[in-house]
């Protein structure tokens, strides 16, 4: 992996506008049976615009950011031999549907271990008034040759 | 229960759940991770893995459910309590067996409690068949 990668930033991906529909497949898809998740009118009276997005939806907006730093030219990323290592999310507010939301990735560190490589990219999600959404951090381990 | 008597060490939620084929197939497409090691035996053992194995993101998705069903549970700790952070580490795969899938269980503690800020940390236990899949799982939640 290309160590000059620390600290790129890339350009921000086309808005990603949350639908209520994929909101409630996400949560049917990681066993959620929250109805903010679900219900429209249950996530209105708790303080929301709409339906809640469960904690980790946010890695469907961040999979596209990911994909530009596979697939820079000079980044030297195998893609079959990339395991996710570590993932967090940090949100200032909670994801709801209607929200539209643009992401930037950052390329935070190159690490080599043993023969590995590690990357860590953090995606920075901001909504349509540009304000923090949440921050999706992945480290991705690269294997080297065994 | 009342936020005042929690204390760091109580677990606060637990629950068993079982990913099969199917689980992989309806997350592959919630999701968009369509990495054929998740549906595919043939392309799993071809890069040296045991078979089809749980997409990490499932297993962290689906680990944190009962933290959000107890925020909305009698015995959450305040309204319009929310997930503010999470964070895992991926350390062991989940494979699922064709027939009888993968079960886990998940075991959701205090990790860290301040009652006067209103916010907490959650720490998880993920288990399948007997060991640990997730490290440094942690969930940081708030309240009104």
């Amino acid at each position: 992996m290309n160590p000059a990668l620390a600290g790129r930033s890339f350009p921000p991906v086309a808005p990603y506008l949350v639908g209520r529909e994929k909101v409630r497949e996400f949560a049917r898809a990681t066993s959620s049976t929250s109805p903010l998740s679900f219900d429209p009118e249950a996530a209105r009276a708790a303080g929301f615009a709409d339906v809640v997005a469960p904690p980790t939806f946010a890695i469907v907006v961040q999979e596209s950011t990911l994909q530009q730093l596979l697939d820079a030219p000079d980044a030297g990323i195998d893609f079959t031999r990339v395991v996710h290592g570590d993932q967090r999310f940090t949100y200032t507010r909670p994801i709801v549907a209607g929200d539209e939301l643009t992401a930037t990735l950052t390329v935070a560190s190159v690490k080599s271990l043993g023969g590995h490589s590690m990357v860590t990219a953090e995606s920075v999600m901001t909504d349509a008034a540009g304000e923090h959404v949440v921050t999706a951090t992945s480290t991705l381990v690269v294997r080297g040759d065994e | 229960m009342s936020a005042d008597t929690r204390a760091v060490g109580q677990v606060v939620a637990e629950k068993t759940l079982t990913l099969t084929r199917d689980s992989l197939v309806r997350y592959a497409g919630a999701s968009g991770d369509f990495n054929p090691i998740h549906y595919r035996d043939d392309v799993a053992t071809s890069v040296g893995l045991p078979g089809v194995l749980a997409h990490g993101m499932l297993t962290m998705g689906a680990a944190v459910q009962p933290v959000v069903d107890w925020l909305a549970s009698d015995g959450r700790p305040g309204d319009g309590g929310w997930v503010t952070d999470y964070q895992v580490r991926f350390t062991r795969p989940v494979p699922v067996d064709a027939t009888i899938g993968a079960e886990l269980t998940i075991v959701a503690k205090i990790g860290q409690l301040d009652v006067e800020a209103k916010n907490a940390r959650i720490d998880l236990t993920v288990t399948f068949d007997g060991a640990t899949v997730l490290g440094k799982a942690q969930v940081r939640v708030a309240w009104a």
